[in-house]
């Protein structure tokens, strides 16, 4: 069994429809239960729910305390390869971009580890593009191979994996795995995956699974945010986490919330992709990420540098539990290479220093370390 | 007030603290002072356990928060998922943090970090046989307790309720059973919400409790530690002293016994 079953028996309108149906005493037995399900989860990201988003965060900020304390985790994301084959008609990445690709060989890996360190960093984020004839698990688990001595916390945001190949990154020390599967809309995701390896829908949403199974510590879950409706789709991204969390129960959970951002298609020229009537503003996007934590109380919430300043200065106190920070997202970036394509125009783009002093002046605690690779070492 | 003595060590102060989810290393410190305890778990994990190149000592914000001629260190496992795992945490914790007193957390569970009885055993048994002062943290369970001391433990750790969950002692009646039958000191973990249950987790006979989300995320840590202290000594003198015990019904006028006067 896995959530293809569970998947294929939801139906995208009536999802939709039911959200927008939820009243405001729907909303209000949500905030009161103690034990939310889906459907409390529906009413709370509800345009019903708007009035009680001060009561949302309230909650939202108590429970984050209690699980985590009064902390956030700070990572950085490494780009090893801009080289993609997809097709993805949203992304900088996109295969009929053409800008300079690249794929980081040892040498400037081991550059762009020795910038990395001297913003204080301990998790680190390795990203690709999907290339299987150059970024493929031999790179990957050499890539990991040279990083880990140099961090306590390894994670990969890459191609989606076959099960053994999982097995074999959870071996070389691979700690998380992100995966998101942009929407959950399978008619409009083969609209904005035509072609490529990404275009298979399934694939794609069992993924999840296949980490699970691996054994992987921990499983990153969220939707391109701009695509579609974001409530329908952050309803069935709820559902697939719901039922991870109870199949593969020693696995640990986190939802990133990226939304749509400008990219490059040449020197001059940015492009933002998207349908005005499905992005989120930042007062939707508070309460999404309240409602994943009133629905979920120790799923990890993350927010990246595709947010403005203002917004994650006033995100900290809220539910979020992690942040990236002076992220470059083009390969070669943190070492001074400025020609090769980013995937996303950064919007925050203070340094890791910068950001660990917001967190701290909000009374919060920077964490730069939460794992070490001394668990993993008995293998 | 009785010391306590574990791992051959004496204990003035009958309240752990853990250190985590403190909203600086400063307030963590701050608050450990105030309550003044004598032993706080750190987890390995939030430690830089790498020593650097220059002056070859480990550098780290929290181990130099604590360092305090009074406060003695116990490093936690948390983050293993099996025995394998908590034993390598605990010797590469032995080498960094040079003690050999582990507090071994086994939650292969993120939810709700419920630990692992039968993994907590086999590492019991292997770090005793190392040498190291184990304290495991475990469920109210009674019997496990007893296989744990047959293992070699210094201590157990059975919790009140889930952890961070401020539930209070909601495991009391299997408490009961374990401080009455144990040969090792019983410190309550887990789930003690408010100085009142700490108070009465002292007052049914424990030997010590931990203590870490109620004091590290209260509107004040430093003044929330001191509760927590105040309550904990009136709570083992209370025990000390013999409660009374307490009487639901009146006595009766007619004694059923009159008639063998």
């Amino acid at each position: 069994m896995s959530f293809q079953k569970i998947y294929d028996l939801q139906d995208w309108n009536k999802i939709k429809e039911s959200i927008l149906n939820k009243s405001s005493s729907d909303v209000e037995n949500a905030l009161s239960s103690n034990n939310r399900t889906i459907e409390d989860f529906k009413a709370l990201i509800s345009p019903a729910a708007v009035p009680y988003l001060e009561q949302m965060a309230q909650i939202s900020q108590q429970l984050t305390q209690k699980r985590f304390g009064k902390t956030i985790q700070l990572y950085v994301p490494l780009y090893l390869s801009n080289e993609c084959n997809n097709y993805c008609t949203y992304c900088g990445f996109n295969f009929n971009n053409k800008i300079e690709r690249k794929t980081l060989n040892t040498d400037e890996i081991l550059k762009e580890i020795s910038e990395i360190k001297k913003q204080g960093f301990d998790h680190i984020l390795l990203v690709t593009g999907e290339a299987r004839q150059v970024v493929n698990l031999e790179y990957l688990v050499q890539s990991v191979n040279l990083i880990k001595s140099s961090f306590a916390n390894t994670s990969i945001e890459v191609l989606p994996l076959l099960q053994t190949e999982y097995e074999e990154l959870n071996r070389a020390g691979v700690y998380a795995v992100f995966v998101y599967q942009e929407t959950y809309n399978k008619e409009k995701y083969k609209v904005y995956h035509p072609r490529g390896k990404k275009s298979d829908f399934y694939f794609r949403l069992e993924t999840p699974d296949r980490i699970g199974r691996a054994g992987i510590h921990k499983i990153g879950l969220g939707i391109l945010l701009g695509l579609e409706d974001w409530r329908t789709d952050s309803c069935l991204c709820a559902l697939h986490l719901e039922y991870l969390q109870k199949k593969y129960w020693q696995t640990k959970y986190s939802i990133s919330f990226p939304r749509i951002r400008p990219y490059k298609v040449n020197d001059q020229d940015k492009k933002i992709f998207g349908a005005s009537e499905s992005s989120i503003s930042d007062k939707e996007l508070v309460q999404l990420i309240c409602a994943y934590r009133l629905f979920n109380e120790d799923v990890e919430l993350s927010v990246s540098t595709r947010e403005s300043e203002t917004f994650r200065n006033n995100i900290i106190k809220l539910g979020v539990t992690s942040m990236s920070a002076g992220s470059k997202t083009n390969p070669g970036g943190y070492s001074g290479n400025q020609k090769s394509l980013e995937q996303f125009e950064i919007a925050d783009e203070r340094n890791a220093g910068q950001i660990a002093e917001i967190i701290a002046s909000n009374d919060y605690e920077p964490v730069w370390k939460d794992w070490d690779n001394s668990f993993l070492k008995y293998e | 007030m009785k010391r306590l003595i574990i791992g051959g060590k004496e204990f003035k102060s009958r309240l752990f603290l853990g250190t985590g989810k403190f909203g600086s290393s400063k307030l963590m410190a701050d608050a450990v002072v105030s309550s003044g305890t004598e032993l706080v778990t750190v987890a390995l994990k939030r430690i830089n356990t790498s020593k650097n190149s220059t002056d070859n000592k480990i550098h780290d914000d929290i181990l130099e928060h604590l360092q305090h001629t009074n406060i003695n260190l116990l490093p936690n496992t948390s983050g293993a998922r099996n025995a394998k795992e908590a034993i390598f945490a605990a010797k590469l914790a032995r080498e960094a943090l040079e003690t050999n007193w582990i507090k071994l957390e086994i939650h292969p569970d993120p939810k709700y970090l419920m630990p692992d009885p039968i993994e907590t055993l086999i590492a019991t048994e292997e770090l005793s046989r190392l040498g190291f002062i184990v304290m495991p943290y475990i469920h109210a369970d009674p019997v496990l307790c007893k296989r744990l001391e047959d293992a070699g433990t210094s201590a157990v750790m059975p919790l009140g309720s889930p952890i961070g969950s401020n539930k209070g002692l909601k495991t009391i009646d299997f408490l009961r059973i374990i401080i009455e039958q144990s040969n090792v000191p019983v410190v309550i973990d887990a789930g003690i919400g408010a100085p009142s249950d700490a108070a009465k987790a002292m007052e049914i006979g424990a030997d010590a409790v931990l203590v870490n989300t109620a004091i590290a995320i209260a509107q004040h840590p430093v003044d929330m530690a001191y509760a927590f202290k105040l309550a904990v000594e009136a709570g083992r003198i209370a025990f000390e002293a013999k409660l009374a015990n307490k009487v639901n019904n009146a006595e009766a006028s007619s004694p059923l016994t009159a008639f063998l006067e």
